[in-house]
């Protein structure tokens, strides 16, 4: 199978800048066609083409599944991270043509559920957005609890308490409020599932207290983009293209490998899927394991390899690309 | 009576394990005849759990002899049920009263296990977080697959469905949500060729 | 291109025929001279022209009656279509898949009218005209997953993702090779496999599964799978086995030609985009032995694949006891050739058989 999923062409048809740190992007199909629908939770992957680099993004669908006339994401500018946020917020115009995945959902709603039970953090409430729309449509019930750092930095708070007094409720840091985790867990009726998105530390958070607590393992879900970290660099054969490459300090195995020109199957490109899984041939070194994917087992074998955000250092790293 | 160890078998043959004590906000223990020995044994490992918990049991043939056993253990309700169907109304109440943090807790006979966990995860308990242990009688729970009757306390491979007659035999290909076993003809090329019953596990 | 469809039974006098075009394109399993199980997974998108492999639904001359034959199954058991609760946003999702599809790949069959949520459905060789509201349940007849497979070829099991795994939570099983929705339903993807022998040792279904999880919008991906069976019966369902299973006995060297048939499941998996479910079309292709060894590298292939069957697969295929029949038949058409790889007919270039 190739790499990633389907492609669709497409025009930046709006962009807003929603506050300091997130501006809102609109993509519609460059042959007026309708956009394939999509399930709440979804995210694409945008292709960024930044001079030389190729740089392919997650991003979460924020616009109602039903609408097939446009997609639309959010932003959060990282001065401090790989690029590809400023990229966005900066040589993006309105009127470009992109190229962006087929929607893909990590994170989908378990429709069981006799209440979904919302925990966001940041940009992290963008899959949501998606969600409430799907469900508002369903009479499903849920309840979103948003914290922002400042109401400023807000995004799309208005809209959200405006469209659904009694389900949100918003939490800003800068007024030292605080989501009370353990008093909001307790007392859910049996059959609701929590669902939280946003910063490593505040889904760590949500998951150990939630355990604690007695919720089943299958109740808790959460997404985390995991932004492959930067590291050493280091060489590595592709045996079957026949090519050595450098991974550079800023890029991923996966994206060396791209720009290498050789085609490597991926999907979220986040360590948590499995369809960028690579066989190891031969190796010298150690690795650097960052995925949510291999066993332990296999992480011990050194036969495997998550190139999406794991890395390598040693003498000799043979792959089977 | 010393616990069983049933052999390895397929995938959707359920597999029981031993209880353990758990974090949560209640805990729920349902069991039937010998099960209440495991609930005993939660009571060793953890008194001040066992101090919060509602049971249900239903002694079948064991008389009064754990049921002394469990009042002294202390338990916050002790519940004691002529039989499984007498008890459904008040599982069910307990249930959609429940709130999440509820770790439940089944011991004893096939047939039990399987009927009172339908119940939790028709009230949104996942099943693989219900703790299972077996105790006592390997009888089954049929379902005949061709007329849909289940036949209970089945100890014999082959044996004679109690609604349409048919003779079944045993498969271990079991549904959670029927909370039984499947019973196939076991003469259907054959008519009339049946082998004499073998009793389970023997 | 036009279709004539056959006005054929599935049972009782057992009046269904290929014709040649069926017999040519039939989906012939084996791509070499043995068979064991593995992950054979490609992309399904499309095929050689007129091949079965085309379209995304494939309509042949059997469709007309093997409708009608799903509808005397459903009245008899109503229970062979069920739904959990949660899977009503799956049967839309596959309503609108096959209804996107085939209006797309069949013009001259099926239309396909929308206007927003207010759609039109035609299906002229079931004369069908119907204007319904999408997403309106009240709307329609049936259930969404219901309505769209009493007019679909082959069995539907509708897959809920969850948890790593796949969950069968709906499904339209009226052509089944031995198993119960009914049973079934709610199991996940290594529960309702349980019963196959030798597969799970093998890991085959741990990787599938790693596969099939994967499988994303807009990539479908298909397989093969087959077994037997005594007459061209679709509904070999475990309920009925009372009924059917005599039939295994009836079996001679003068009729196992006419009577044994070769059935090939085409398997298929989408995933459906609104509820993020996967469906899994098994579409069912009945062939008679007489007519499999008319294409001659066909019937050398066959011998040796069912002669050389280990016994647990021959037994779970539910055959063992006419192998010895069915391999005594199927000898006449071995001449020993070498045979070429891949599961195509090759007629041009597959020379007859050579008699001893």
């Amino acid at each position: 199978m190739s790499a990633g999923t389907e492609k669709i062409d497409i025009i930046v048809s709006d962009i807003v800048k929603v506050n300091d740190l997130v501006t809102r992007f609109e993509f519609r199909r460059a042959d007026g066609g309708l956009l394939p629908t999509f399930s709440g939770g979804a995210h694409t992957v945008v292709e960024m083409k930044d001079g030389e680099i190729t740089r392919l993004n997650p991003y979460s669908l924020m616009s109602d599944p039903m609408d097939q006339t446009a997609y639309t994401i959010s932003v959060r500018r990282d001065d401090a991270g790989r690029g590809g946020s400023l990229f966005m917020h900066h040589k993006v115009k309105k009127g470009d043509r992109m190229v962006i995945s087929y929607p893909v959902n990590l994170f989908s709603l378990d429709l069981r559920a006799r209440k979904h039970l919302m925990l966001a953090g940041g940009i992290g409430i963008t899959p949501f957005l998606a969600q409430i729309k799907q469900l508002a449509r369903s009479n499903g019930k849920f309840e979103l609890h948003y914290a922002c750092r400042t109401p400023a930095l807000g995004s799309y708070v208005d809209e959200l308490t405006a469209a659904y007094p009694n389900a949100v409720h918003v939490y800003f840091d800068d007024q030292q409020q605080v989501i009370d985790l353990d008093h909001l867990l307790d007392g859910q009726p049996l059959g609701t599932h929590v669902y939280v998105c946003g910063p490593k530390g505040m889904i760590e958070w949500v998951r150990k207290t939630a355990a604690a607590l007695g919720w089943p393992r299958e109740a808790i879900h959460y997404e985390e983009f995991l932004v492959p970290q930067s590291g050493k660099p280091f060489e590595v054969y592709l045996k079957r293209s026949g090519l050595r490459i450098r991974v550079g300090e800023h890029e991923s195995l996966l994206e060396a490998i791209e720009r290498a020109g050789v085609e490597a199957p991926y999907l979220c490109r986040g360590g948590a899927c499995g369809q960028c899984e690579t066989d190891v041939i031969e190796y010298e070194g150690e690795f650097v394991h960052r995925d949510h994917w291999l066993e332990p087992a296999e992480r011990a074998s050194g036969r495997k390899i998550m190139p999406c955000v794991s890395r390598f250092e040693g003498r000799t790293l043979v792959l089977d690309r | 009576m010393p616990e069983f160890t049933f052999p390895p078998s397929i995938k959707s043959r359920p597999v029981y394990g031993t209880l353990a004590p758990r974090p949560g906000k209640a805990h729920l223990m349902i069991a039937d005849a010998e099960g209440a020995e495991a609930l005993l044994g939660l009571a060793v490992a953890d008194p001040t759990l066992f101090a919060k918990a509602h049971i249900i049991y239903i002694p079948k043939h064991t008389g009064e002899t754990l049921v002394e056993r469990l009042r002294a253990a202390a338990p916050e309700i002790l519940h004691l049920s002529p039989s499984y169907p007498a008890c459904v109304p008040r599982l069910r109440r307990i249930l959609s009263d429940a709130h999440m943090g509820l770790q439940v807790y089944l011991a004893g006979t096939e047939g039990l296990i399987g009927q009172a966990m339908l119940e939790a995860t028709n009230a949104g308990i996942p099943h693989s977080a219900i703790q299972t242990e077996h105790r006592g009688s390997v009888a089954r729970r049929m379902q005949c697959v061709h007329c849909k009757g289940i036949t209970e306390d089945v100890m014999t491979d082959p044996f004679v469905c109690s609604h349409c007659g048919l003779t079944l035999f045993v498969r271990d290909h079991y549904s959670r949500r029927l909370a039984a076993f499947q019973g196939v003809c076991i003469d259907a090329e054959d008519p009339g060729n049946i082998p004499a019953p073998v009793e389970l596990y023997k | 291109m036009t279709i004539q469809f056959n006005d054929e039974t599935f049972r009782g006098d057992y009046t269904f025929r290929n014709s040649p075009w069926a017999i040519k394109r039939f989906p012939f399993p084996f791509h070499e001279d043995s068979y064991m199980y593995s992950v054979n997974m490609e992309r399904h998108r499309g095929g050689p022209k007129g091949s079965v492999y085309e379209k995304r639904f494939d309509v042949d001359e059997h469709y007309l009656s093997e409708m009608k034959d799903r509808a005397l199954v459903l009245a008899e058991d109503p229970l062979r279509c069920q739904s959990l609760p949660h899977m009503a946003l799956a049967g839309w999702d596959l309503l609108e898949l096959i209804m996107v599809s085939k209006s797309e790949d069949y013009p001259e069959l099926f239309d396909l009218h929308r206007n927003g949520n207010s759609w039109r459905w035609v299906n002229r060789p079931m004369g069908i005209d119907h204007s319904f509201t999408f997403l309106d349940e009240a709307t329609l007849p049936y259930g969404p997953m219901e309505y769209i497979t009493r007019q679909t070829q082959g069995d539907f099991a509708v897959l809920d993702q969850r948890d790593d795994n796949l969950w069968m939570d709906a499904g339209m099983v009226t052509t089944q090779a031995d198993w119960s929705l009914d049973f079934d339903i709610g199991m996940n993807f290594f529960e309702w496999h349980a019963p196959v022998p030798l597969a799970h040792e093998l890991n085959v279904f741990k990787r599938a599964l790693k596969f099939l999880l994967n499988v994303q919008q807009g990539s479908p991906a298909r397989r093969l799978n087959w077994t037997m069976t005594v007459n061209p019966l679709l509904d070999t369902s475990p309920e009925n086995y009372p009924k059917w299973g005599i039939q295994k006995t009836e079996l001679t060297p003068g009729n196992v030609g006419a009577k044994q048939h070769l059935r090939v499941e085409l398997q298929t998996f989408f995933r459906l985009p609104r509820s993020n479910a996967l469906v899994f079309p098994i579409r069912c292709y009945l062939i008679a032995l007489q007519d499999v060894v008319s294409v001659p590298k066909w019937g050398r292939r066959l011998h040796r694949v069912i002669r050389d069957l280990p016994v647990e697969l021959a037994t779970y295929k539910g055959f063992i006891r006419n192998r010895p029949l069915i391999v005594s038949y199927l000898s006449q058409f071995d001449d020993g050739l070498p045979t070429s790889d891949g599961i195509w007919p090759d007629l041009e270039s597959e020379p007859p058989l050579q008699k001893a």
